[in-house]
Formats: C-alpha cells, sequence, structure tokens
C-alpha cells in the first residue's frame, strides 16, 4: 500500500435535514450526478431530489412470496397424496382448504426472508469498511449531523472548486475523504 | 429492574432539554443511550438475580418433567389439555400486541407508537419464546420435537398430517416467531449503529459494530430500509391476526362443544390485542417509573393504550355473550350444558366469573378519563386484565373437557406443584430477558423518534403536537 492514497470524495456536514436538502438541490442543479447523503434517520423526499431510484426490493420480496405459496403447495400435496398417503378420519390425501394456513404461513415466512436479506443485499451489508468512517465526525452522523459527499469520481468534481461551491451551501464543515 | 439512583445521573444529563419539553435530535440519542451507558447499577444485579433465580425454578421443573414424563402434570383423563395449552396460548396472546404497535399502527400512521414500538416488539419475542416451551415439552419427548417440521429423518417414516390444526400451529407460531424477531432486529440496526459510533470501549465497539452490520446511514441504506420496514410492517400485519386465528383451531376445528364455534378467531386476537396491551402497560408503567422516560413516553401513550383495552376487553365481553346466546339459540343440549352448567354454575363457575370480572368489568373503568390516566389505576387493571386472559383459556380448556358425554368419566382438573412452577418460571424468563433488554439495547427506536420529530419541522412544537395530533386536535404541522 505504497501508493498515494486515492480520494473518495468531500465531505459537507450541515446541522439541519433542510440545508441537506437544499445543498443536494443545489448540487444537482450544478450538474453534481454522483453523490451520497448520510443521515440519523430517513429524509422525506431525499430519494426525489438525488435522482435515486424506487427500491426494487418490492419485486423481490414478490418472488420469495411466490416461492413460499408454491413450496407450501408442493409439501402439502406430495407428501400427503403421492408419498404417503394416509387415509384419517374420511378426509380427502389433497385438498385446498386445509391447506391455506400453511400457504399463508410460508409464503409471508419466505417473503420475510426476503425482505431482510433482500435489503442487506441491496445495501451490501454486513460491510467491513466504507470510505464515510474516515470521516472525522462521521460518529455523529448517527446522532444529529446530515451529511453529504460528492464523490470524487463525479465528472464535475474539482477539489477547490466543489469545497467553495458547498461552502457556500452552508456547510458548517468541509472535509475530504480517503478511498 | 430498579435502578432508581440512575434517575439522578440522567435527570443531570438531561435538564433542561427533555424536561421542558423542546427536545433536540442530540436530546433523543442522549436520553435513550444514557439507559445502556452508566454504570451497570448494583439493584440491576439484584434484578438479574431474582429474575434468573425464577427462570432457573422453571428449568428444574422442566428438568423434572422431561426425567420423569409429562404424567407430574395435573393433565390427565378427561382433561388432557390442562395448563400447559393455556399457558401457550396465555404467552402467545401477550406477544400480539407488541406485532399490533409494531406493524397495524405503523400501517395506519398512529405517530404515538413511535416510542413504544421498541418495546412492545421485545415483549412479542420473549413472550413468544415463553410460549414456545409448552409445545416444545408437553409432547414428552422433547428430544423429538423437530417431528414437528416435516424433516426427513431416519426414525419417522412417515409425514407430518398436514390436515390438522396443530400443525397448522407449529407454522404459525415458528414462523410468527421469525417474522417478529427479524421485524425487531431490522429495527434495531440504524440504534446499534447509535449505539456502535457512542461506545467508548472496544468491547462495545467490537460487539455494537458486529450487530449494526456496518450500518452508516446513506440515503441508499435508508432507502432500502424504509421498503423493507413497510414490507415487513404489511407482512406482519396479517400474520398477527392470523397467528392467533390458527391457535383457536386448534380448539374450533375439534368437534367438542365449547370448542366448536366459528366465533373463536376474532374472539381469540380481540383477546390477544387485549392481554397483550395490558401487559405493555404493566410494563411501560415500571419502565418510565425506573429509566425517567416520561417525556418520550408519555400519558398520551398511555391513555390510548388503555383506550385500546377498553375497546377490545368490550369486544371480548361481546363474544362471551354470544357464546351464550348461540348455546342457547341452537337448541343443542350439549352446548347448552357446556356453558350454562360447566361454565356459569358447574364446579368451574368461580373461574368463569373471576374471568368475567377481570376482562368485562374491570376495563369499564377506561370510559372515566381521570381513571385512565392515573398510573397506579391502570397498573392494578392492567394485571387483572392478564389475570382475567388466563383465566379464559383456562376455562375454555378445561370446562369443555371435564364432563365427557359419559357422567362415568367425568373429572376436575387439579394443578400439580410442577404446573404451578413452571408457569411461574416463564415470567423469569420473560423478565430476564427484559433485564438485559433495558441493560443493552436501544429500549425506544431512537432513528423513528428523530424521523418524527423531523416530520413537524419545528423541533419546538414536538411534544405538544404529538399530543394534540393523537387527540385528534389538529393535524401535524398545521400549528406553524
Amino acid at each position: 500500500m505504497a501508493e498515494k492514497p486515492s480520494i473518495h470524495g468531500l465531505v459537507a456536514d450541515f446541522d439541519s435535514p433542510d440545508k441537506l436538502m437544499d445543498a443536494i438541490k443545489a448540487a444537482r442543479k450544478a450538474g453534481y450526478s454522483k453523490m451520497e447523503a448520510y443521515t440519523p434517520f430517513p429524509i422525506h423526499g431525499i430519494d426525489d431530489a438525488m435522482g435515486a431510484k424506487p427500491s426494487i426490493l418490492g419485486y423481490l420480496v414478490l418472488c420469495g412470496s411466490a416461492t413460499g405459496l408454491t413450496i407450501a403447495v408442493l409439501l402439502q400435496w406430495w407428501t400427503g397424496a403421492v408419498d404417503y398417503p394416509l387415509v384419517i378420519a374420511g378426509k380427502p390425501y389433497f385438498a385446498l382448504e386445509p391447506s391455506i394456513p400453511i400457504m399463508f404461513e410460508l409464503t409471508v415466512l419466505l417473503s420475510a426472508f426476503v425482505a431482510v436479506f433482500g435489503m442487506f443485499g441491496l445495501n451490501g451489508l454486513p460491510k467491513l469498511y466504507h470510505p464515510i468512517f474516515n470521516y472525522s465526525g462521521h460518529k455523529a452522523i448517527t446522532d444529529d449531523r446530515f451529511v453529504l459527499v460528492i464523490e470524487a469520481s463525479d465528472r464535475e468534481f474539482d477539489a477547490t472548486g466543489t469545497r467553495d461551491f458547498l461552502a457556500a451551501q452552508g456547510a458548517d464543515k468541509l472535509e475530504l475523504i480517503e478511498a | 429492574m430498579a435502578e432508581l439512583s440512575h434517575a439522578q445521573e440522567m435527570k443531570e444529563r438531561l435538564t433542561p432539554s427533555l424536561t421542558s419539553g423542546h427536545p433536540s435530535y442530540h436530546d433523543v440519542t442522549e436520553a435513550v443511550s444514557i439507559i445502556s451507558e452508566v454504570k451497570t447499577h448494583r439493584n440491576w444485579y439484584i434484578a438479574l438475580a431474582i429474575t434468573t433465580s425464577i427462570t432457573g425454578i422453571m428449568g428444574l421443573m422442566l428438568a423434572y418433567l422431561v426425567a420423569t414424563g409429562v404424567g407430574v402434570w395435573g393433565n390427565n383423563g378427561p382433561v388432557g389439555w390442562g395448563w400447559d395449552i393455556t399457558n401457550f396460548v396465555f404467552w402467545i396472546g401477550i406477544g400480539h400486541a407488541g406485532t399490533l404497535i409494531s406493524a397495524i399502527l405503523f400501517l395506519f400512521r398512529q405517530k404515538w407508537r413511535t416510542s413504544i414500538n421498541r418495546f412492545a416488539e421485545a415483549m412479542t419475542l420473549f413472550a413468544v419464546a415463553c410460549a414456545g416451551i409448552y409445545p416444545a415439552v408437553h409432547i414428552g419427548r422433547p428430544w423429538r420435537a423437530y417431528w414437528l417440521f416435516p424433516i426427513p429423518n431416519e426414525f419417522l417414516s412417515m409425514w407430518q398430517n398436514f390436515r390438522s390444526p396443530l400443525l397448522w400451529d407449529v407454522f404459525a407460531v415458528s414462523t410468527y416467531a421469525t417474522v417478529s424477531a427479524l421485524f425487531w432486529y431490522v429495527g434495531l440496526i440504524p440504534d446499534l449503529a447509535t449505539f456502535r459510533d457512542r461506545a467508548t470501549t472496544k468491547g462495545k465497539q467490537l460487539a455494537y459494530g458486529v450487530a449494526s452490520l456496518g450500518w452508516r446511514g446513506s440515503a441508499t441504506h435508508w432507502k432500502n430500509y424504509e421498503k423493507a420496514y413497510m414490507i415487513l410492517a404489511g407482512l406482519s400485519t396479517p400474520l398477527v391476526l392470523s397467528v392467533h386465528t390458527i391457535v383457536s383451531f386448534d380448539f374450533a376445528v375439534s368437534i367438542l362443544p365449547g370448542w366448536h364455534t366459528t366465533i373463536f378467531p376474532p374472539y381469540f386476537v380481540a383477546g390477544a390485542i387485549f392481554s397483550g396491551f395490558a401487559m405493555v402497560v404493566t410494563l411501560m408503567v415500571i419502565v418510565r417509573w425506573i429509566y425517567k422516560v416520561e417525556h418520550l413516553v408519555t400519558m398520551t401513550h398511555l391513555e390510548n393504550m388503555n383506550k385500546v383495552i377498553l375497546a377490545t376487553g368490550t369486544i371480548v365481553g361481546y363474544a362471551y355473550a354470544t357464546e351464550f346466546f348461540t348455546a342457547w339459540y341452537s337448541g343443542n343440549p350439549y352446548e347448552s350444558y357446556v356453558f350454562f352448567v360447566s361454565r356459569a354454575t358447574g364446579p368451574y363457575a368461580w373461574a368463569y366469573w373471576s374471568m368475567i370480572s377481570c376482562n368485562v368489568i374491570s376495563p369499564q373503568f377506561f370510559w372515566f378519563k381521570k381513571l385512565r390516566t392515573s398510573l397506579p389505576f391502570m397498573f392494578v387493571i392492567s394485571i387483572i386484565v392478564n389475570i382475567g386472559m388466563w383465566f379464559e383459556r383456562f376455562v375454555i380448556i378445561a370446562t369443555s373437557l371435564h364432563r365427557d358425554y359419559l357422567p362415568a368419566s367425568w373429572g376436575y382438573f387439579r394443578p400439580t406443584f410442577v404446573d404451578i412452577l413452571t408457569f411461574f418460571g416463564t415470567f423469569g424468563l420473560f423478565l430476564t430477558l427484559f433485564v438485559f433488554f433495558t441493560r443493552f439495547l436501544p429500549i425506544i427506536a431512537i432513528s423513528e423518534v428523530k424521523g418524527m420529530m423531523a416530520q413537524t419541522h419545528h423541533e419546538e412544537h414536538f411534544l405538544d403536537e404529538a399530543v394534540a395530533a393523537s387527540e385528534g386536535k389538529q393535524p401535524v404541522g398545521a400549528a406553524h
């Protein structure tokens, strides 16, 4: 690791969600596209302001639901009517009505697994390292600070120009962070 | 659970910001984090010693049961289901309020749920853990408990009976436990990251760091997180209703008079919410007092919960009346016998009328604002309600079974000391888990409370507005 560490981006630290939102809107207007915001709680409308696409998690969960439902039907039908048919109280080997509770439960179970682990996957969790943790004030992000990072890979990025731009947005603190 | 002398230390750190009713984001972080950050108090160890001793009694009783057989319980013909199923349904029911608060009130955008949902979800998990013990041990050979699931193995040369409500129950309860745990954990991640960032020792940094999975609160994180949270709330809502519905199928799908009734699913769900909210009130009154979080868990929260107790208690009372009407109107002598003799006037009348007094009469006091906003009064009522709900399950089970069609096989259920001490011990387990929870985890959802504050735009008016909004006087945000 003898190479000079590269720069991940420029951090601008704000004290309120409103200032962060204004800065994001201004940055988009100024032509920046590679940015990320870090906040202590979800901020309404931030995805639209950043031009982020809606989460695809819902579609993944739908696949999970379908899988759960299919497993439940096949499991009950195959075990009860194919592999080991057993007459119990004269009931049919397989019927839809008594199968509904387990169809429901397995649908919910697999959907929930996909919702949680899909979210982990989309968010890249668990993660041991991320450049934002190089920011000297990163610990306050989970408390009460609202941070905007304009990444160095942005075409518009320019160490001094971007710094002046973010300072003008009312950031309390500006810092270059290593990748 | 007492850490009273912490009060002073906390008060010093919080004054005047929280006590004056104008908290900032940082104040919320402080208020919740400090509970886990102050030096462990002697009283905490005392509380832990007491609760683990009670859990130990349960452990001994279960060991005795496993070593000897289920004959150590009072279950015997004709009452083949005794305290085991009663206690199982009792604990599962308590869990329901947690899911209701975390999922259903979330979907209905009930802002007041925010400061109690974490706590209520924890209660769900711990109650389900207590409930889970009973089905695991009542099968007689707990080491074969995996036979309940369709796991191919060399000993059981057949499949489970998927046409049986008891197997539906296995799936319902295990799904419920799993989904509740996932929901709870997802909600915890951002707050665990807060704890990680405030950690002062290497050990804490590592523990909270691992548990928070490297959460960094980026907009992308929150986007997927909020979606996942919404989906989990949407899944948990029908799930919680299905769990007690399926638990009620254990009874309703049988052909026994007193059990074979279509009113059971809604009646069981209402009863579960009723008992669960009562348990949340019991615990919340204690926690507010010990941890001084009155400004996050306000009287409005407690009053709203008492209103839910009143509503569901009335529904439960209506269900009891309907059962009697149906028994009479059906003209079925066996059905009528169960209600008019076995329950209301027979040898179990004492249990039946205890149930009526606790469940139907006691919540009616909450019509009066003065009573539903009185801490000592609501504390007592919430405990009475849970006693009543335990009696409800016992009455349903014992009265329906104790008199068979053949008078020669009539009997009367008496619990043994093993029954009693095992049940007592489950409270130890429940409280032990709580003692650990309140010590090491954020007991209030920090990021959610902050998000709620931000929604009101002006932090200064957060508390006033939360109160006004939940009372329906004005929409949030209108005060500016």
